[in-house]
């Protein structure tokens, strides 16, 4: 009864964060609600008993993800009038899109396939199971290769990235620290004794 | 912990089950907050005694004998205090940030334990509750910046929200040093993989000096204390991100950044230096051992404060990424190795 309870009050939440996030005009403001999705799914995550998903959940999407998001929203200067140009001139063709996709995602996500009789109930465990542990021996055990592959994909789009930033040779100046730390006094300091110029 | 099976029965007599575990949680975590709060208020007074014996003057001492009661007369004045919302601002936003920098720093504690029984909840994935509470903190300072409606906020949280991001790469590398050392998450396991024969050289801080020195110094840099406070930043934005704060809306940031310090201070004492257990063998550990360790590096945020200089950004970040990312990495893989070789004293039984 309880565990029900909690579960519509986080699919509540859910529903409403989720529909805040693409009708809401300010885009901070909008970050901010797919800060509270996450909240509410990381809650029902733990509701099914998967603590190292909802945990991991909040920590990368909520906690680095997020906030490099809101980082670049805050900064960028959105002027929301011009981003609602046009809104009726798209709007047919908006709206089949949208269609065939609610169509598509139905067909794909809907009762036949995902229906509470297809799918055989969340199995209840002790208090001492532990997820991550079991989750740690099917990624590194059973599903080796495709994580080593993932892996290797994220290496080379992190190498792109940042060949891309790096157009040119540098021009502007910069410290260079391990220059910084080998200086010492002797180079930049020269004691001078100065005589005194007339007797007092 | 007889109290508790003691209240148990007590109030099992007369009330349901349900209500009966509520109440005993909610006076669990009162038995946590209201000492912590505490602390928070004579950690300000130390703080300023500390830093101006080590500046040769004295210090607060005119409200109460020797300054005692100097903490209470400033939450007093915060509290009479009005709360000002800047025109321009969002009322709502800017009203729920110091909310939202106090909620992480209290509800990280509920997995501290405190003794062999004396934790709130002693669950399983601690350690990764510790990381993501953590990584919220952020959102209080960034969300008071943005809403303020105003620029030297705005950018204080800008630096802080940098800043914060990329320490907690180099805190999280060095936990999971610690986790592959202690092989679990459980933080109370951790403090008992720490036990050992050599009492104060067994615990973790031996085989995982780099991590122990690393994860302290990203928690200092993660509370954005001195030398790490360029979101402050007196001199450059004047208060940063709380620039726009007055009464108790501030006091909520400041309770959130002493919180903050003791929980730093409390998850270094838990990983590296053996929690609850005693440093001296034959007196027996306790509660009071986790205490004097916490006081411990309390009092290193302070001695940090009154000595070092503030660093300038583009140092810190070269610190954080340059320094200490590829520092954890390698001794990862070092601790690795001490497991899987299970490299005595530390790891022969692992």
């Amino acid at each position: 009864m309880v565990e029900q309870l909690v579960f519509y009050v986080f699919a509540g939440f859910l529903i409403f964060a989720a529909a805040m996030v693409i009708t809401v005009r300010n885009p901070v403001h909008a970050a901010l609600f797919l800060v509270l999705a996450f909240f509410s799914s990381a809650g029902l995550w733990l509701l099914l008993e998967a603590e190292f998903l909802a945990i991991a959940l909040v920590l990368v999407y909520v906690g680095a993800v997020m906030v490099l998001f809101l980082f670049v929203v805050m900064m960028l200067d959105i002027n929301i009038a011009e981003l609602r140009e046009g809104f009726a001139r798209y709007l047919p063709v908006a709206a089949v899109v949208a269609l065939v996709m609610m169509i598509a995602i139905g067909t794909v996500v809907g009762p036949q396939n995902f229906g509470l009789d297809q799918v055989p109930a969340a199995a209840s465990h002790a208090a001492d199971y532990s997820n991550t542990r079991e989750l740690g021996l099917a990624l590194y055990g059973q599903y080796i290769w495709p994580f080593e592959i993932a892996a290797v994909v994220l290496l080379v789009a992190i190498i792109a990235a940042i060949a891309l930033t790096l157009r040119a040779t540098r021009q502007t100046k910069a410290p260079r620290p391990e220059r910084q730390v080998q200086v010492r006094r002797a180079d930049r300091v020269r004691l001078v004794k100065v005589e005194a110029e007339r007797q007092s | 912990m007889n109290i508790v099976g003691f209240l148990e029965t007590q109030l099992g007599a007369f009330l349901p089950q349900p209500v009966v575990l509520t109440t005993l949680i909610v006076l669990k975590i009162l038995c946590i907050v209201l000492p912590l709060m505490g602390a928070v208020a004579y950690l300000t007074f130390a703080e300023r005694k500390i830093i101006g014996y080590i500046q040769v003057r004295i210090g607060p001492n005119r409200v109460g004998p020797r300054g005692w009661l100097q903490p209470i007369a400033d939450a007093l004045k915060l509290l009479t205090k009005e709360v000002i919302i800047p025109t321009g601002a969002n009322r709502f936003l800017f009203l729920l940030a110091p909310i939202l920098a106090l909620g992480p720093a209290l509800a990280a504690w509920a997995v501290i334990p405190f003794g062999a029984e004396m934790v709130l909840a002693d669950i399983n994935a601690g350690l990764l509750y510790i990381l993501a509470l953590t990584s919220l903190g952020v959102y209080g300072i960034i969300v008071a910046g943005w809403a303020s409606n105003s620029k030297y906020a705005f950018l204080g949280a800008m630096r802080s929200a940098a800043q914060i991001v990329s320490y907690e790469i180099a805190m999280g590398f060095a936990l999971v040093g610690v986790l592959i050392a202690a092989g679990s998450l459980n933080l109370g396991d951790i403090i008992e993989a720490q036990r050992g024969g050599l009492s104060i050289f067994s615990w973790f801080w031996v085989p995982l000096f780099p991590l122990f020195v690393i994860y302290f110094i990203s928690g200092v840099a993660e509370t954005n204390r001195a030398p790490f406070d360029v979101s402050e930043g007196e001199s450059e934005i004047v208060a940063g991100f709380h620039v726009e704060y007055a009464g108790m809306a501030f006091a909520l940031f400041f309770l959130a950044e002493y919180a903050n310090m003791i929980l730093v201070s409390g998850l270094s004492a838990v990983l590296f230096l053996g929690g609850w257990l005693s440093p001296i063998p034959g007196i027996p550990d306790g509660i009071h051992w986790l205490l004097a360790k916490i006081g411990f590096f309390l009092f290193l945020f302070l001695w940090f404060r009154a000595t070092f200089p503030r660093y300038r950004y583009d140092q810190i970040m070269r610190l954080g990424w340059k320094v200490f990312l590829p520092i954890t990495i390698v001794w990862i893989v070092v601790v690795a190795a001490m497991v899987v070789w299970k490299l005595p004293p530390w790891f022969a039984g692992a």
